[in-house]
């Protein structure tokens, strides 16, 4: 199969440039390894956040420009060119999985690198290992991608890799889990800081979903096509374990710890209350869990079970609005700071993105709602003000945040193309839900309507017909948040490169010893 | 009764009691007032430069 073979070579050259990379660096190290400490500061490993947060913000661009092809797809279907490889089931998860895991991932693993470190006040742990996890992490994106494209898929959503892309990532996951854990166990500051905590949420909930729903059997070693040891509505209820807990534990326990560290960091507030951020993460940890059901109501799935989902979603409103009302408030005595500065504005919008799409989603897992809202663009609509109001926002106020300090500069090249970024992608955003939410409730309704001799009233073509303008609104949305993160890259390249105008900062940051 | 029942009559119990357990447990261990100088102090932790 020419398809495997070329993941079979990419493999090849991967490893060869990795003996290269690590026998070059065997020959050129110093007497010994870095040092933990410099001057009784710690000696901090910035090299795998700096590659993290580039390799984001790449993957992003690449990501939202993807999910404008397939909106565009969705309004004017000529697009796909009749080729197999720009078929809209292909674009698709070429698009969820570009943003949920090649940007959002990167943006957590970088992150919480920096994070570990800054609040345990140690070394990341391991020499190669850090750099293990970030390169074979993208390796891993690019395996998974071009699998997409060439039409290599085990069919599950967030989870089409196949069996090999899989067992790469889980070797690269157990170590990331690795070098996590070591730096905690090195810190020098007694606390756990919470964020860690949320961070450590995500990697190792993370690591259990993935091998559950990855149980897979290949049909041989030289196939990439492999079939999953659940079958029927027990393979449907692991999917969507799975798939909901990617969204409760890689898109909000992971991002909340961005939230805990860096609204307070740019803030220059402590954390409105400590005490109920450890609440919000065990009850937010032990309420997740069980929503899966959600996704199945109505189906073969058993009644008790899709009932069960519900309450657990209804009860997550609790700790979600605990989270959204504990980030927001941080910034008591801080107010004035959002009408001057334009990215923690991003991120307190983030917050508040982040406290409208966990009401709207408990509300959509309440079963009669659902019998209106699922399989429509409403649920659509729903994901985006999570993805686009939430998760992506508060990845660009972190990173805004990150990379001045990482490249030692005092600030950003400009506030005010920050203040273009963030109104003209809130615009994006607004056009994008608005037009989902009607749209999605209309198909539901259309879909529902019967005539008065009891027949379906609209044929489906005719709800297809009608979500047309809406695709348009969509499209433009879409138009708009991309442009809005271009002009993000234009501001994160000045700042890094135009020393002259802005001089790095010597102790006003840690001094990033080169090692 | 059969396995299915006996399960779901123990997790329709005893799961509630388990849960409701764990939940008061974590309110008492993070509200009890002597850990309010630790929580206040580690709330400030991204704050401080070193």
């Amino acid at each position: 199969m020419p398809e495997y073979a070329f993941h079979a070579y990419l493999f090849a050259a991967a490893s060869a440039a990795a003996v290269f990379a690590i026998v070059d660096r065997y020959y050129d190290r110093l007497a010994q390894l870095p040092p933990l400490t410099i001057d009784g500061k710690p000696n901090y490993n910035m090299g795998p956040v700096k590659f993290a947060t580039v390799a984001a913000m790449l993957w992003g661009i690449a990501g939202f420009t993807v999910g404008l092809y397939a909106a565009l797809e969705l309004a004017f279907p000529v697009l796909n060119f009749d080729l197999p490889w720009l078929s809209f089931g292909r674009i698709r998860p070429l698009h969820t999985s570009a943003v949920i895991f090649a940007f959002g991932g990167n943006v957590l693993i970088g992150t919480s690198f920096y994070v570990v470190q800054r609040t345990c006040r140690a070394r990341l742990a391991g020499d190669l290992a850090p750099w293990f996890v970030v390169l074979g992490y993208n390796f891993f994106i690019v395996i998974a991608g071009t699998g997409y494209l060439l039409g290599i898929t085990q069919s599950k959503e967030y989870a089409e890799p196949e069996w090999y892309a899989d067992l790469w990532l889980t070797v690269v996951w157990v170590t990331y889990f690795l070098v996590y854990i070591g730096t905690i166990m090195r810190r020098e500051e007694p606390h756990i800081y919470v964020a860690n905590w949320f961070y450590l949420a995500f990697i190792l909930t993370i690591a259990v979903l993935h091998l559950g729903n990855n149980a897979a059997i290949p049909v041989s070693l030289f196939s990439p096509k492999s079939y999953i040891v659940w079958s029927g509505v027990q393979d449907a209820m692991v999917q969507w374990w799975y798939g909901h807990n990617a969204v409760g534990f890689f898109l909000t326990a992971g991002f909340l710890a961005i939230m805990y560290y860096f609204i307070p960091k740019r803030a220059d507030r402590p954390v409105y209350s400590y005490r109920l951020s450890i609440i919000h993460i065990w009850a937010l940890i032990f309420l997740y869990i069980w929503a899966g059901p959600h996704h199945l109501h109505y189906t073969a799935l058993p009644d008790w079970a899709q009932t069960l989902g519900m309450t657990f979603s209804v009860m997550l409103w609790m700790p979600s609005w605990r989270g959204m009302i504990n980030g927001l408030m941080t910034l008591s005595g801080a107010w004035d700071k959002l009408r001057t500065d334009p990215v923690l504005r991003m991120m307190v919008v983030s917050v508040a993105f982040y406290g409208m799409a966990t009401f709207e989603g408990p509300l959509m897992s309440v079963k009669a709602v659902n019998s209106l809202s699922h399989y429509t663009d409403w649920t659509i609509g729903h994901v985006h003000s999570g993805a686009l109001g939430w998760v992506a926002y508060v990845s660009f106020g972190a990173i805004y945040c990150l990379v001045p300090w990482l490249w030692n500069r005092r600030e950003l090249y400009s506030l005010k193309l920050v203040n273009w970024h963030f109104w003209i992608s809130s615009l994006g955003i607004v056009f994008y839900i608005s037009a989902m939410w009607v749209s999605g409730i209309l198909q539901g309704l259309m879909w529902r309507a019967y005539t008065s001799l009891g027949f379906l009233e609209y044929s489906f073509i005719e709800t297809v017909e009608a979500m047309h303008p809406f695709y348009l609104i969509r499209a433009l949305g879409g138009a708009l948040f991309l442009a809005g993160a271009l002009i993000m890259v234009v501001n994160l390249w000045k700042t890094v490169t135009s020393v002259s105008e802005l001089e790095a900062a010597p102790g006003v940051r840690p001094a990033l010893a080169a090692a | 009764m059969s396995t299915y029942l006996a399960l779901a009559h123990f997790a329709q119990t005893w799961g509630l009691v388990y849960f409701v357990t764990v939940f008061v447990s974590v309110l008492t261990y993070v509200l009890w007032p002597s850990r309010k100088s630790m929580y206040d102090a580690a709330a400030r932790v991204p704050l401080r430069e070193d």
